[in-house]
């Protein structure tokens, strides 16, 4: 890739950079933890990543697409439900992570339903973040919000599904078949 | 700890899959590679806006905004707080406990909690590259008027 092409790629980041940068000549005190946040944002990123990335290859090379379509196809019924919220909730790292996670599971033929489902429990229902949780905030809470959250991730998959519309899903599948 | 176990996970996944298959090994990693660099571009823009967030919404801020307030007010604006900081739990969890001790509302804390962990104001635009504009709009702004409700059971619950 030449520099042209990835001035272009990244016009949006190098413009927010700039700023940053504008910034930091005027009020350097503001600007030095603007760039310390995002150093640590991308330290944090970097971290988490790559093994998430590398697992996706690997599924993506070695999980035939009949076996996603049994488990979290079309017709998968109660036992495909469980299964996503399992997989969100087992889930580690913040929710950027899961977008590419949800696009491997859209391309291997998973429920558009389940991949909101996937979705929202990754956001809130992570164990790791549970656990936390109650040694803060108490076991009531936390357990309280983490049980209204499984009908309410439920209500919110089921309407975004009635929804979204078919050339809106179809679009959302034929994206994630183009890109990788 | 988790990540760590990831680690793992991907590298004995590598192993195991090298040990069987070079070839569909190799081409997992070309898959996983791209996939990444794909959304790369999209990823910098939103952690450098993070960057910019955390600095002007530091926990000593939201404490200012939340503490003070009571009652369907503090809940809107911790919510707004929560929907557009990404907070890692471990900073939010004792935060919201140690305002809870200062005298803040359980229903404004529960909002504030719930609304970081489902809305994601400053991630829209990557969630939006993923999943078209319309499922982000509906997701996002479902799970801010769920966030509500679960603040309202968490305040009957826990309050009582």
């Amino acid at each position: 890739m030449n520099l042209l092409n990835l001035i272009k790629t990244y016009h949006y980041f190098l413009l927010i950079i700039f700023f940053d940068v504008v910034i930091t000549v005027f009020y350097p005190g503001t600007g030095l933890a603007i760039f310390k946040y995002t150093a640590g944002n991308f330290a944090e990123m970097l971290s988490i990543i790559p093994p998430i990335f590398l697992l996706l290859g690997l599924l993506d090379v070695w999980v035939p697409r009949e076996t996603i379509i049994r488990y979290l196809g079309e017709g998968s019924g109660l036992e495909g439900i469980v299964l996503s919220i399992v997989l969100g909730a087992a889930a580690a790292g913040p929710l950027y992570g899961a977008f590419p996670v949800a696009a491997v599971m859209a391309k291997k033929g998973t429920k558009y339903s389940n991949i909101i489902i996937f979705l929202c429990s990754w956001s809130t229902l992570k164990i790791p973040m549970f656990l936390f949780e109650m040694s803060a905030l108490g076991i009531k809470f936390a357990l309280t919000r983490w049980l209204v959250n499984i009908p309410g991730i439920l209500a919110i998959a089921y309407i975004i599904d009635r929804l979204i519309g078919e050339e809106n899903k179809a679009e959302f599948y034929r994206r994630q078949m183009a890109n990788l | 700890m988790f990540t760590l176990l990831l680690y793992l996970l991907a590298l004995s996944g590598l192993l195991i899959s090298f040990g069987k298959d070079r070839h569909k090994t190799r081409l997992a990693l070309i898959k996983g590679w791209k996939a990444f660099t794909n959304i790369l571009p999209d990823f910098a823009v939103v952690l450098a806006l993070i960057g910019i967030m955390l600095t002007h919404l530091s926990p000593h801020t939201i404490a200012a905004l939340v503490g003070k307030n009571s009652g369907f007010p503090g809940m809107l604006a911790s919510s707004i707080v929560g929907s557009i900081t990404l907070i890692p739990g471990f900073v939010a969890f004792p935060l919201a406990k140690s305002l809870l001790d200062r005298g803040a509302g359980i229903m404004q804390m529960a909002v504030f909690v719930s609304t970081l962990m489902m809305v994601g104001v400053v991630t829209a635009p990557l969630e939006s590259r993923y999943f078209g504009k319309k499922e982000t709009i509906l997701r996002n702004s479902l799970s801010y008027v769920f966030s509500f409700i679960v603040a309202i059971i968490i305040g009957m619950v826990v309050g009582a």
